[in-house]
């Protein structure tokens, strides 16, 4: 890993992209102490981890990528022991765990052998176990992994539910997942951070933008390079073309009346919005690194 | 913290079938040596009351069905130990209380305290069989203790190299072949070393434990099992810790 940084504000829910191997899960183990960094600083709601682990720790709560369960025990007395490990007083250790239980959709699991549950039922007793302290931050490394299209629904729900009140860290490879559930995305390539914007500021990326269109009767690329607007055309196929343009001055106008003035035909006008698969893979498979725009 | 961690310890041991076969064997075992030590004892009774100093019930019984349990501890402690670091890190359950707010001291000293109340509950049911023995004869209730006392230590002992071993490696197997083959090397390494001074005399289990059975508390064999204790538990807190510094 090298020059990562990452901060990340209560009520926010920070994306962490990158192919296998970029040191995503690195990352989160470094965060919650699993791992030391050899140089540089952590801290949590500002207390240094390094220097003060157990205090710094107490605030967080951790998913790793195979949840830590104990099969042996019941879904209630391993949260208990989760909230008991993490300093919940006494006094609110049955609300706690009655609290997570209930967030993760485990109210009637209570008194199940984990061992016995389901893999999408393991994986909420492992959300449960990372959020039953309350902690500030919250650390998940591929929480919907292995789990069904419902499931999915439910744990990214429930994401956006813990972000109300925690500050919440999460990793994964499926794109769709951090375009529907992240405020921020940071993409890792290689141990080091690519690219780091908001959702929002993400579709603006990658400079220019193109639109998508089709004719009946298509002129040939030349012709259309000289429609004003127009800074490029790629051929899609004999009739289709992609048309490429400076940001921020959008030739669509220009391009109708053209082919009408010259018939054309358009039977097809549609602009080309990048999509966070494209900018991964624009990233991450480039073999320098790209500068965040 | 750490008792938190040990009653998870213990839950986790009598959860499985393991503890309950180990109770049960071993006490099936030390009660059949103990009838016969028992029966060997009435046996020779009536010479024995002729002579002054004679050896008493708890001399002829209590020490040596003792002697036999530290052997067979020596093997069966392994076994507990094993699972006790390794299969988490097998299992991937080490995270879990390594992102609690716990150090490695806490997860080291849990543990460890877990193993010795399931010893504890071992050397109970021993000293219990022991104290039947009031029923026929008058029992020697200092050697008797000095017994447990020794007992507890050496097995405690088993327990501190077991959980370092295991705490080496993600395999529990190995770390069970790896600490049994390390205790009896303890065990019989001044075998061989004739002059009493030999460093061998020193580093050996049984040399130490001798004076228990015999009904000597020595400081110096005392001194030895908690530092031997105390050596292997940081070793196991040291290895813990550096897993965080490589992968």
């Amino acid at each position: 890993m090298r020059e990562v940084s990452l901060t990340l504000a209560r009520g926010e829910v920070l994306g962490l992209l990158g192919p296998n191997g970029a040191g995503k899960t690195t990352t989160m183990q470094m965060i919650t102490g699993n791992l030391a960094p050899s140089a540089g600083e952590i801290r949590v709601c500002g207390i240094d981890l390094l220097d003060h682990p157990i205090q710094a720790k107490a605030r967080i709560g951790y998913l790793p990528e195979t949840p830590p369960l104990y099969r042996d025990l019941t879904v209630d007395e391993y949260l208990r022991l989760a909230a008991r490990l993490h300093r919940v007083p006494k006094a609110r250790l049955a609300d706690a765990v009655i609290r997570a239980r209930r967030r993760c959709g485990l109210s009637d699991m209570a008194q199940r052998v984990i061992g016995t549950l389901s893999k999408g039922y393991q994986q909420r007793v492992g959300l449960a176990q990372a959020i039953v302290h309350d902690p500030d931050l919250v650390v998940l490394d591929e929480p919907t992994v292995g789990l069904d299209p419902n499931q999915i629904r439910e744990i990214r729900t429930l994401i956006r539910e813990l972000a109300t009140d925690h500050a919440v860290i999460l990793s994964t490879h499926i794109l769709p997942e951090v375009e529907s559930v992240c405020d921020r995305v940071q993409i890792l390539h290689q141990g080091e951070v690519v690219y780091t914007d908001t959702i929002a500021a993400l579709k603006q990326f990658r400079g220019g933008h193109a639109l998508t269109v089709a004719f009946r009767r298509a002129p040939d690329p030349d012709t259309l390079r000289a429609v004003p607007g127009v800074s490029g055309v790629e051929a899609l196929s004999t009739h289709r073309f992609r048309l490429l343009h400076e940001p921020g001055a959008d030739p669509a106008e220009t391009v109708v009346k053209a082919s009408v003035a010259q018939d054309w035909g358009l039977i097809e006008l549609s602009p080309v919005e990048t999509t966070l698969e494209e900018v991964f893979v624009h990233l991450t498979q480039n073999d320098e690194p790209v500068g965040t725009p | 913290m750490i008792l938190t961690i040990a009653a998870k310890e213990l839950r986790a041991l009598f959860n499985t079938p393991l503890a309950w076969i180990v109770l049960a064997v071993v006490q099936v075992i030390l009660a059949w040596m103990f009838l016969v030590r028992l029966d060997g004892y009435i046996e020779l009774q009536p010479q024995l009351g002729q002579y002054p100093n004679s050896p008493g019930v708890t001399e002829f019984i209590v020490a040596p069905v003792f002697g036999s349990a530290t052997v067979i501890l020596l093997m069966i402690v392994p076994l507990l130990a094993m699972r006790l670091i390794a299969e988490e890190r097998r299992n991937q359950t080490l995270t879990f209380l390594v992102s609690a707010p716990v150090s490695a001291a806490h997860i080291v000293l849990g543990k460890f305290l877990g193993l010795l109340v399931f010893l504890l509950v071992v050397s109970g049911l021993m000293a219990a069989m022991s104290v039947a023995l009031v029923a026929g004869g008058k029992l020697d209730w200092g050697l008797l203790v000095v017994n447990l006392v020794g007992f507890v230590l050496l097995t405690g002992a088993f327990a501190a190299v077991g959980l370092y071993l295991s705490s080496l490696t993600s395999n529990p197997v190995v770390a069970a072949v790896a600490t049994l083959a390390s205790l009896l090397i303890l065990w019989i390494v001044n075998m061989g070393a004739s002059d009493p001074a030999s460093l061998l005399h020193l580093i050996s289990l049984m040399k130490h434990y001798e004076n228990f059975a015999k009904g000597v508390i020595h400081t110096g064999d005392v001194a030895f099992f908690l530092m031997l204790i105390a050596l292997f538990l940081w070793l196991a807190a040291r290895r813990l810790d550096r897993d965080r510094l490589s992968t």
